[in-house]
């Protein structure tokens, strides 16, 4: 990390975390798409070895994420304590669902069977909702402690697990299914509205300037290259046009592709601190006292401005 | 019942960074960590403009985002209402550093001393290698609270057993002390006085109360 000195009048304001970097924004990236794709492969009813290619990658994005936060961590030989003194954070809990995702999708891999095909899918599931419960409990970070972030996450997550399944479908199966399809379609309107949600609840709670700004630039281009575009494709595949295959591959592509971008600038590029305010400036001699202040912020929590 | 807290009367601070050297020196930070900061906030718009000093560090609060994110049980709240890390459970993870909305938490990776990769004499001496890779923040000096319990001696009144950023205010704006005994002078002037904690409606129940006005 590059240091940062910042000025004695910008200490008060918002800052961008610096403590997770990529390598963390790698974990929620890999990880929700993986656990998600674990999670569809179960109900896709994809083929046996479509099956345990979905099952392997991600269970692989997952192991992906895990060891780039691994990376991360202040003293990684020491990440065992986390199953040594076991506590009730999401972190925790992520980490215990974990394990349980591996040895069941470890096993389903090995045996095809149905039902640990489903338990792994369930604990997939289990692990988004883990990642995405870690965002919102973190209040030092605006934009993630507000509550509509967990939507976000999860559907993003589950667009880019079926994104995945469209894909490995097209790829190394015989033909996504119109129903693969439908599916996806309505994960990309639910994504969609997850999206305008969250920036139109950010808006009205108040936020810092900064991560406002950020989220705002990412808008239109999210809508139209990862939500229009294989929404496009999605439908010109359903009323029957030619290249089916390819727009499969491509849609799914931008689909994944999409929610990464979200999650990177949301964990990286938005995550702008709380900073710090003064709610009642003192009274000083025999002057009255002053307004609130709170640098780097739109609003103030209930309204005022300041 | 103890509950430790701090009071600051921005009434009387004159942002002159003693505390903020008192604390460094107490603690020994590395360059470029503060547990202990007074910020210089401008507000307001010309001809009406304000200059207030805010002093800041980690508030203990009452129901610490911390603790509730640590995934070792690292972060805990004491008894006495305040929140400490124990350096060997903690493993970096920096969840806690996230969940803090004062931004009074940081982690250094590598040692790091004033005058490039040699330490001096005093750094090497006072050189802690517990708090690299970790998560750290203010204690409200806790070494002392907890020679307060062998001792007797009163938190907020004797000052071996005082924080040492409250012992060193020179214009009397900090104070310390149990807000569950009515008699404690921070209860008494928070009782006579007008008062705000940061970022309450983020329901943390801080532990730090900074005066604006009399009563």
């Amino acid at each position: 990390m590059k240091p940062f000195n910042p000025r004695a009048v910008e200490l008060a304001a918002p800052k961008q975390q610096r403590n997770w970097d990529w390598r963390a924004a790698a974990n929620f990236i890999c990880g929700g798409a993986g656990g998600s794709l674990l999670f569809c492969a179960a109900f896709a009813g994809l083929d046996l070895s479509a099956t345990r290619i979905a099952v392997f990658l991600g269970l692989a994005l997952i192991g992906c994420g895990l060891t780039c936060v691994w990376f991360e961590i202040g003293r990684p030989w020491r990440a065992m304590n986390v199953y040594r003194h076991f506590a009730t954070s999401w972190m925790t809990r992520e980490a215990v669902v974990a394990l349980v995702v591996f040895a069941t999708g470890g096993l389903a891999l090995l045996t095809g069977s149905k039902l640990l095909l489903i338990l792994s899918g369930a604990c997939g599931l289990g692990f988004l909702y883990s990642q995405a419960r870690i965002l919102a409990a973190n209040k030092g970070i605006p934009s993630w402690r507000h509550p509509a972030s967990v939507p976000l996450m999860i559907s993003t997550g589950l667009a880019e697990g079926a994104g995945f399944i469209v894909g490995i479908a097209a790829v190394f199966s015989s033909d996504p299914g119109n129903t693969l399809l439908f599916v996806l379609l309505a994960l990309l309107a639910v994504r969609a509205w997850c999206w305008r949600r969250y920036l139109a609840g950010l808006t009205a709670t108040g936020a810092p300037v900064a991560a406002l700004k950020v989220l705002e630039s990412l808008g239109p281009r999210f809508h139209t290259f990862g939500n229009g575009l294989p929404a496009v494709a999605v439908v010109a595949m359903l009323v029957g046009l030619p290249g089916r295959s390819l727009m499969s591959l491509l849609a799914g592509m931008l689909v994944v592709a999409s929610g990464w971008f979200l999650k990177y600038t949301l964990v990286r590029r938005a995550a702008f601190t709380q900073g710090l305010a003064v709610n009642h400036l003192p009274v000083r001699g025999r002057g009255p006292s002053g307004p609130a202040a709170k640098p780097g912020w739109k609003m103030m929590p209930g309204g005022n401005r300041g | 019942m103890t509950r430790y807290v701090m009071t600051i009367d921005l009434r009387r601070c004159v942002g002159c960074q003693t505390c903020t050297a008192a604390c460094k020196g107490a603690n020994a930070t590395p360059p470029g960590i503060q547990w202990r900061r007074v910020l210089d906030i401008e507000s307001g718009e010309f001809p009406d403009v304000r200059r207030t000093f805010l002093p800041v560090a980690c508030m203990h609060c009452g129901d610490p985002p911390c603790e509730h994110v640590c995934p070792t049980r690292a972060t805990t709240k004491r008894a006495d209402g305040l929140v400490a890390i124990d350096y060997d459970l903690c493993i970096g993870c920096a969840n806690c550093v996230m969940a803090c909305p004062y931004d009074a938490r940081s982690i250094v990776h590598e040692p790091r001393y004033a005058y490039g990769d040699a330490p001096m004499a005093s750094e090497a001496a006072r050189f802690d290698p517990a708090r690299i890779g970790v998560s750290m923040k203010c204690t409200f000096c806790k070494d002392r609270i907890d020679h307060a319990e062998r001792t007797g001696l009163v938190p907020g009144v004797d000052p071996e057993v005082t924080p040492a950023c409250v012992n060193s205010c020179i214009s009397g704006a900090m104070g310390f002390g149990n807000i569950e005994d009515p008699q404690s002078s921070v209860s008494q002037l928070l009782a006579d006085t007008q008062h705000f904690r940061m970022h309450e409606e983020l329901g943390t129940e801080p532990g730090v109360y900074y005066v604006w006005d009399k009563s």
